[in-house]
């Protein structure tokens, strides 16, 4: 047995994180200029196993040091410290179309960290690794609390940060595909907000009554938020992804209830029947279903649905009349939805009404359409159930592993920043304007 | 021109401190850093901790601090003008914990279930408070987790016949083979595990040895052919390197293992670390200690000796002299490394964790003593972590 090699150094710094922050992998003990490469390996909640891997050469002292030296090939190449991570994907001979969504967030994501000699592409799992260090990531800090919402009948879920408060609260909602997807709050709650979770596609009441929520319904969640004892009423944030961004435009705007201190809009448009309900939306978006396109692998493109930007005002939010901050997030690769170019009318309609101070736009080339926390695997099109249709398809989401990752990297920091500059600082912000973001 | 109005609605509208923790999630000998934001500045301060162990008591730590003109307090950076600790400590909170006031004398922090972590709740209080942390609300708080295993780790116990039972630390979906330890604790007798599960969690297949229960001191059979067999259980396991296995052993066991490397045919160990207790006992089992007669001569490993001054349990610095004279009498002295510690006191044990000056302990006649190990907080909790960096270099060196 090769002394030398069974005392490969392997560290992982730290061993047990949050989903958001960096690790600093160092191998050590091994002879300069050798040639290895680091595997991780992820077994997802569903069963599915994931890989990455990176191939290095040991410094002149013995050492590789993933967050300073390059990988010369593998799932990622460069200096990229959370490669590992972010360019996961199913080994080979999985099920095709595979998305990581964890959606139990009490447990961690764990992930074997492996070296191996030489520069290997495949057959990891049939040999015996060098050294081998287990991570666990996590979505809930220490303390941080996981309450159901049932009341009102409403199918959400409130993380509270731990201590006694008060906190700002926010209002998390999610796409398209429906489902109570916990995890963006939980880690909003890890970084000091009251999130709710909501579920306004597929809740109980819709799956038990076959009808779709009103406007009521998001104003119900509101009130949870505003009335709670440990949240502060004035300052209710909102975030919204994809097609939660028509409810957050529209809420922010038009409710009498709702008033938020900021919102943060990702991959989505204002262009939405402006007195419609969620299920009006809906059909507003079907009615232009020939657009739809198909790429050459069958993936479904909507990104045409809502083009051209329509001119008339009835048909999308009037975004001169917002009052508060809204940080707009766009992946310019994006192929579900016609985020870039609403985000260009947004910025025109505001510029014209003189709330343009109030507008941070972040816009990411190579990035694509699901712009989520960062450091988990990049997924370029997946197996996606359309709401209305109930049919099952592989929708385009677009964007370029690295792109899209150093993106999601970059637009959850400053998410985080802006959230803070506005529900977190002292007594005096109007409007905060972030053009140094 | 608006006027702002200022004053009840700004009030209610006073968002709370952020306290942050980072890592939330570390090892036991893991540093952290602790920051508060968003505080008036210069405004006088209490950082606290707050523990409640397995015995349900409570321990507790503080420090006084002022914010900074941006409304900042970072532990890491700044001086504590007070509390159970003083001047720039980063892990202060946790090396100073005592119980609270009200509890019963003698209490000492183990940890037995290794499994699940140490966790202790730190919290900012307005003002410089010095007592009732628990009857009035903090401004903020926050979790944090302190493990002694790392992740992956798995426990599994043997049992095995003539010892009573073991625990071996070692990581399954590592491919080994690992360096062994054969970890020997004190005269509390008892399984103590934690020391192991934080060695495994550096890369070592560590076993940790009970060879009494509490209080049958006096009454247990000790021979060396126990330890021997707990020796070769390490050593002849399947994922340990069998060429090297160390000794690590606290207070009586450092003693055992003194011994043990001088005296057995059998345990022949890479290196050793004694944490002190190498001197004329008077509680130990006659028997197993009438040959005393330190032939450390016969040591033929690197042997690392940690003492201290100020130790009111065993006359300890007089015979670690004796011992180094037996060594260079023999021609080893070069295998033998000292660290000595002045104010440390008799309990050196990993870092971060609360010191302490006097515990209950269980004597040999089942009768509850209270038993004065010495030190000071602040040189001894130094000792610890000072000691504990080299004994870690000292085992990577030598296994």
């Amino acid at each position: 047995m090769d002394r030398k090699q069974c005392c490969v150094k392997l560290s992982v710094q730290p061993s047990r994180g949050l989903m958001d922050e960096k690790f600093i992998i160092l191998v050590q003990n091994v002879f300069p200029g050798f040639q290895l490469t680091l595997h991780a390996l992820y077994k997802c909640d569903d069963g599915h196993s994931w890989e990455a891997f990176a191939h290095y050469t040991a410094s002149a002292i013995g050492t590789v040091n993933v967050s300073e030296d390059p990988s010369l090939g593998g799932t990622y190449s460069g200096v990229e410290p959370m490669g590992l991570l972010w360019s996961l994907r199913p080994v080979p001979g999985s099920k095709p179309w595979l998305r990581m969504r964890k959606m139990n967030v009490q447990t961690p994501m764990v992930v074997t960290i492996s070296v191996y000699p030489g520069h290997q592409t495949e057959g990891f799992l049939d040999q015996v690794s060098l050294a081998g260090v287990v991570v666990e990531r996590w979505y809930m800090a220490p303390g941080v609390r996981r309450i159901p919402i049932t009341e009102a009948g409403l199918t959400a879920t409130l993380f509270l940060p731990p201590g006694p408060g008060p906190f700002p609260g926010l209002l998390d909602l999610w796409g398209g595909g429906g489902k109570l997807v916990e995890y963006r709050s939980a880690l909003l709650a890890s970084h000091g907000f009251a999130s709710l979770a909501l579920d306004y596609l597929t809740p109980k009441v819709t799956i038990e009554t076959g009808k779709m929520v009103d406007n009521q319904y998001f104003e119900r969640a509101y009130k949870v938020l505003e009335q709670h004892p440990q949240i502060l009423s004035s300052r209710i944030a909102m975030i919204g992804l994809s097609f939660g961004t028509c409810i957050t435009f529209k809420m922010a705007v038009y409710s009498q209830v709702a008033k938020l201190r900021c919102i943060v809009c990702i991959s989505g448009s204002h262009v939405q029947p402006i007195d419609g309900s969620v299920e009006q939306i809906m059909s507003f978006f079907n009615k232009n279903a020939e657009k739809t396109r198909f790429n050459n692998e069958n993936q479904v493109i909507w990104h045409d649905l809502l083009l051209p930007i329509p001119t008339d005002p009835s048909l999308k939010v009037d975004v001169g009349q917002l009052q508060c901050p809204l940080l707009l997030v766009v992946g310019e690769d994006d192929q579900n939805w016609p985020a870039h170019e609403s985000a260009m009318d947004i910025k025109e309609m505001m510029e014209r009404a003189g709330n343009s101070h109030l507008l941070t736009l972040l816009s990411y080339p190579n990035a694509g359409h699901l712009i989520e926390p960062p450091f988990t695997p990049f997924a370029k099109a997946s197996a996606f159930r359309d709401i209305s249709s109930r049919q099952m398809l592989v929708a385009l989401w677009g964007g370029e592993t690295a792109a899209h990752s150093r993106a999601q990297e970059d637009a959850w920091r400053k998410t985080l920043v802006f959230l803070r500059a506005n529900l977190y600082a002292g007594a005096n912000t109007d409007a905060t304007s972030f053009s140094n973001l | 021109m608006m006027a702002k109005v200022i004053g009840l609605s700004t009030m209610s509208d006073t968002v709370a401190p952020m306290l942050s923790v980072f890592p939330s999630r570390a090892l036991v000998d893991e540093n952290f850093k602790v920051v508060v934001e968003n505080l008036p500045p210069g405004s006088p301060v209490t950082l606290h901790s707050l523990h409640q162990c397995e015995d349900k008591h409570y321990w507790e730590a503080y420090g006084h601090y002022i914010s900074n003109h941006r409304g900042t307090v970072s532990v890491t950076d700044d001086l504590s003008f007070g509390g159970t600790y003083t001047g720039k400590e980063a892990m202060g909170l946790l090396w100073s914990m005592r119980p609270v006031p009200g509890s019963r004398e003698g209490l000492r922090l183990r940890k037995r279930n290794v499994c699940s972590p140490l966790l202790v709740n730190i919290s900012v209080y307005r003002g410089h408070v010095v007592e009732g942390f628990r009857e009035q609300a903090p401004l903020a708080s926050s979790l944090t987790e302190r493990w002694y295993m790392a992740p992956g780790g798995p426990c599994f116990y043997l049992q095995v016949h003539y010892l009573k039972n073991y625990f071996l630390v070692f990581f399954s979906f590592c491919p080994g083979p690992f360096p062994g330890l054969l970890d020997v604790w004190g005269g509390g007798g008892g399984l103590v595990e934690y020391r192991s599960a934080l060695l495994g969690s550096h890369g070592y297949a560590s076993l940790a040895l009970e060879y009494f229960a509490p209080g049958e001191l006096k009454s247990s059979d000790l021979e060396f052919n126990y330890f021997e067999t707990a020796f070769n259980i390490v050593k002849d396991h399947p994922q340990v390197m069998p060429d090297k296995v160390g000794i690590f052993g606290l207070s009586l066991g450092a003693s055992l293992t003194l011994l043990l490397a001088a005296e057995s045919s059998i345990i022949k160990p890479s290196c050793c670390v004694f944490c002190y207790s190498v001197s004329n006992m008077n509680t130990v089992h006659k028997s197993f200690f009438l040959v005393i007669s330190f032939k450390v001569g016969r040591i033929n490993c690197p042997v690392m000796v940690v003492n201290s001054h100020d130790d009111q349990n065993m006359a300890t610095v007089e015979s670690s002299e004796d011992m180094a004279q037996m060594m260079r009498a023999a021609g080893n002295l070069h295998l033998l490394t000292r660290l000595y510690y002045p104010d440390a006191g008799h309990l050196i044990e990993p870092p971060y964790t609360p010191h302490f000056r006097a515990t209950k302990f269980v004597k040999d006649t089942k009768e509850k003593v209270i038993l004065l190990w010495g030190g000071q907080t602040k040189p001894h909790s130094d000792a610890q972590e000072d000691s504990w960096k080299k004994i870690l270099a000292f085992l990577e060196q030598n296994l």
